[in-house]
């Protein structure tokens, strides 16, 4: 045989496939263990002083004390020596240790009679000198984590999500009342929804990321998990697919536009997810007045995405409980957020959470987009492009309600 | 006067911002919040510990600096004044010498902050050169740090004594490099409380990195006999941000809160008090339960103010001279606040440390001139 007398030829023929793959980790670790255990040859000392980075992950105020978690971001250990609240030492009792290790963290709890509604400027003095500058801009007890709390976040997120997505669903009998010819034009508008939605949680996730520890990837995290959730959905899709000829075959049909609907709402969902988590943690730190206007700004915001959700479904009847089901898919992720960012915010998870919220919205948008050609084939023709543009200004607009 | 210019930690504010989320601040659910912490200070001035009662700014518990590491200790160095040796010229004149090295030198400013400091004779400040007015003075520099540097008078000398970079060179003078050597020689005049630092540019870094020290000239005829003590309010800007994150006196912050300074009472206490604080504009001292005679420069027997609160730019420098009329601790600190709270703040503690019981204390009371039955 051609190929076996090739094999022959070959180092390693012969060998089972498993150990061809062994052999090489086996050696792989056998040199990077040699390197470490030799001190890494040739390299020499290190120059220059350590390098210092530490990230705060989360601050809680109980009365009399803060709190900060700090998450060590550089190569080096650091040692955290003193700690001053707004210019002022304070004492303060360091729980995982002083040292933290590279990756390592520890909390602080720092005695300081802090006022509330005050702003506080912190820094933590480490023993070679450096500080670590955490702020607190509005001083507010963090909320005890019971029954009631998270209870309170459950109904804020029916509020942010829950309510206006289904509110927005209302428009189905509108949209079913166009015409045929409408129909290019409403995806197009939900389109352009989804496209702010994306964008929004895209710079939304790189600002968190800032904060984040950068060995965690910081802003990487945004675009892996936007990547991740692109795959994945698209990946589910052409699963989906080969289950069912049927709705691949029909494409914009019947069956399809029930699929349309469910995957609009799920990327709106993925998005709510990470709405929620920034609601929980500016609630938790005391950043976040709910007022009824911030209600009801979120109202007439969110519910635009209800209307994206049945704009594809203009040529069905779906029951009831369809809608409120793809109404709770859209909408109660962002009570999962709340109760996330509230209780456990982590810059690093909010990172990657938006990004797959912006990964989702992107996977929909491709989706969805052929349902918008014209007879010629056309994705971008008048009515489309007039919807897009729309779609993104009542986005922007009622943005304008929940922004300062 | 740290300034964080870059927050790594949350702000939550601008998470907001991001997300379109912030609302014009209208209570409301809110208050389902609950309250803050705002609590009573508890105000014992003795606990110092600071636990959760946090009667004033401390550095945290449990931990102190290392002075033997240090090479110096801010309770020593308090009433440590150099002489120098002497030995009197054939006209009876009296020359006064003293050898100063320029030493590179990490020291523990904070508990557990180290700081690469510059130094002279390995300390911080340097050494607290005493002479008496007329004397002629020799003191032999060495630069064993790294770095070049000079030594600067403050006094009356000649320009090519005056540790002034570009000046003096001719003459062996002027910027001293490292591992080089020059003898200052002036007269001691005019007398009253001086300082010495570096004078290389950057002058700002020489200055702050620790290269300073208070100069004492005595008066001819002399002062009254007094506890002397020195004190040189300093500062640290350990991540060289160009603004200090230690205050103190003496290098070390709170030193004197965990060290209090015994004194006796109705004794005399002179204070020689320097500012070489870099980085911020003035200094002050302030003293609790107290007045003191200040003396500007010390260049004159005759005070020319009596209150409890003094601001010194920097450089500045004068004397105080006090009594404490009661036992028990009077705590001193600059009246910037701020620096207060950084580590410029300490306690003199006047009389029988035990006798600061409630016990004592109330008899104390029966001492007071008013409760011994004057004019009510």
């Amino acid at each position: 045989m051609e190929a076996g007398a090739r094999a022959e030829r070959n180092f390693g023929a012969g060998l089972p496939t498993w150990a061809l793959g062994l052999i090489p980790l086996a050696l792989i670790v056998a040199a990077i263990a040699g390197f470490a255990l030799l001190g890494g040859p040739g390299l020499g000392e290190r120059t220059g002083p350590p390098v210092e980075e530490v990230a705060i992950e989360t601050t809680v105020l109980r009365p009399g004390e803060i709190e900060l978690t700090l998450r060590n971001d550089g190569p080096d250990p650091v040692e955290i020596a003193q700690v001053a609240v707004n210019d002022a030492y304070a004492p303060f009792a360091a729980e995982g240790g002083r040292e933290i290790d590279r990756l390592g963290s520890t909390s602080v709890t720092i005695d300081y009679p802090w006022i509330e509604g005050e702003a506080y400027e912190i820094f933590i003095l480490t023993s070679s000198g450096g500080t670590v500058d955490a702020a607190i801009p509005v001083a507010t007890e963090t909320p005890e984590e019971d029954v009631g709390f998270f209870g309170l976040m459950a109904l804020l997120g029916i509020y942010v999500g829950v309510i206006p997505v289904s509110l927005g669903m209302l428009w189905l009998p509108f949209v079913r009342s166009l015409g045929r010819e409408w129909l290019g034009a409403l995806i197009a508008f939900t389109i352009g929804l989804l496209a702010f939605l994306a964008i929004d949680a895209g710079l939304e996730g790189l600002e968190i990321a800032g904060e984040a520890p950068a060995a965690f990837g910081g802003a990487g995290l945004v675009f892996l998990g936007g990547l991740v959730a692109y795959l994945v959905l698209a990946g589910v899709d052409a699963y989906l697919a080969q289950r069912s000829e049927k709705a691949k075959a029909s494409g914009a049909g019947a069956a399809g536009a029930g699929y349309l609907a469910l995957l609009v709402a799920i990327g709106i969902g993925l998005h709510n997810l990470g709405e929620g988590l920034a609601i929980g943690s500016a609630y938790a730190s005391g950043a976040l007045a709910l007022g009824a206007f911030l209600v009801v700004g979120f109202a007439i915001h969110n519910t635009t995405e209800g209307l994206a959700i049945v704009a594809p479904l203009r040529d069905r009847s779906p029951g009831f409980g369809r809608l409120l089901a793809l109404g709770l898919i859209a909408g109660a992720p962002a009570i999962l957020g709340a109760w996330i960012g509230a209780a456990a915010f982590n810059p690093s998870l909010g990172a990657l959470l938006f990004g797959v919220g912006v990964g989702a919205i992107a996977r929909v948008i491709v989706q969805i987009a052929p349902v918008m050609r014209d007879g010629n084939g056309r994705l971008l023709y008048p009515a489309t492009v007039v919807g897009i543009v729309a779609g993104i200004a009542v986005m922007y607009l009622t943005g304008l309600l929940v922004s300062v | 006067m740290p300034e964080s210019t870059e927050t790594k930690g949350i702000s939550r504010r601008s998470l907001l911002g991001g997300a379109a989320l912030a609302a014009p601040a209208v209570a409301g659910l809110a208050g389902l919040a609950g309250t803050g912490g705002d609590r009573a200070h508890a105000g014992n001035g003795n606990t110092h510990a600071g636990h959760s009662e946090f009667p004033h700014a401390a550095f945290a518990a449990g931990r102190t600096v290392n002075h033997r590491a240090n090479g110096f200790n801010p309770t020593e160095l308090l009433r440590d004044f150099d002489y120098g040796r002497t030995r009197r010229l054939a006209s009876g004149r009296v020359v006064r010498e003293w050898e100063i090295f320029a030493q590179d030198r990490e020291i523990e400013v904070a508990p557990g902050v180290k700081y690469e400091a510059w130094t002279y004779n390995g300390r911080v400040p340097g050494p607290t050169l005493r002479a008496r007015e007329g004397e002629l003075l020799r003191i032999r520099f060495v630069n064993a740090s790294e770095h070049p540097h000079t030594m600067h008078f403050h006094g009356l000398h000649p320009s090519f004594m005056d540790g002034m970079p570009g000046i003096g060179e001719n003459r062996g003078g002027g910027q001293i490099e490292p591992g080089e050597s020059f003898t200052y020689e002036f007269e001691a005049t005019p007398f009253g409380i001086h300082l010495y630092h570096c004078h290389v540019a950057p002058l700002a870094a020489h200055i702050a990195r620790g290269l300073y020290g208070a100069f004492v000239i005595d008066p001819k005829q002399g002062r009254p006999e007094a506890d002397e003590m020195v004190m040189v309010m300093n500062g640290f800007d350990t991540n060289f941000d160009l603004s200090n994150e230690v205050y103190a006196v003496n290098t070390v912050g709170f030193h004197y809160i965990d060290e209090p300074i015994q004194v006796q009472r109705d004794s005399l206490v002179r204070i020689y008090l320097v500012n070489v604080l870099e980085y911020d504009p003035l200094n002050s001292f302030h003293i609790h339960g107290n007045f003191f005679d200040y003396f500007p420069t010390g260049t004159s027997l005759e005070p020319t103010e009596f209150t409890d609160t003094v601001i010194q730019g920097q450089a500045q420098r004068g004397i105080l001279e006090l009594k404490f009329p009661y036992d028990g601790d009077y705590m001193f600190h600059a009246h910037v606040s701020e620096f207060a709270e950084l580590g410029w703040s300490g306690f003199f503690r006047v009389g029988d440390p035990s006798r600061l019981t409630a016990a004592a204390a109330a008899s104390m009371y029966c001492d007071l001139p008013w409760g011994k039955g004057s004019p009510a």
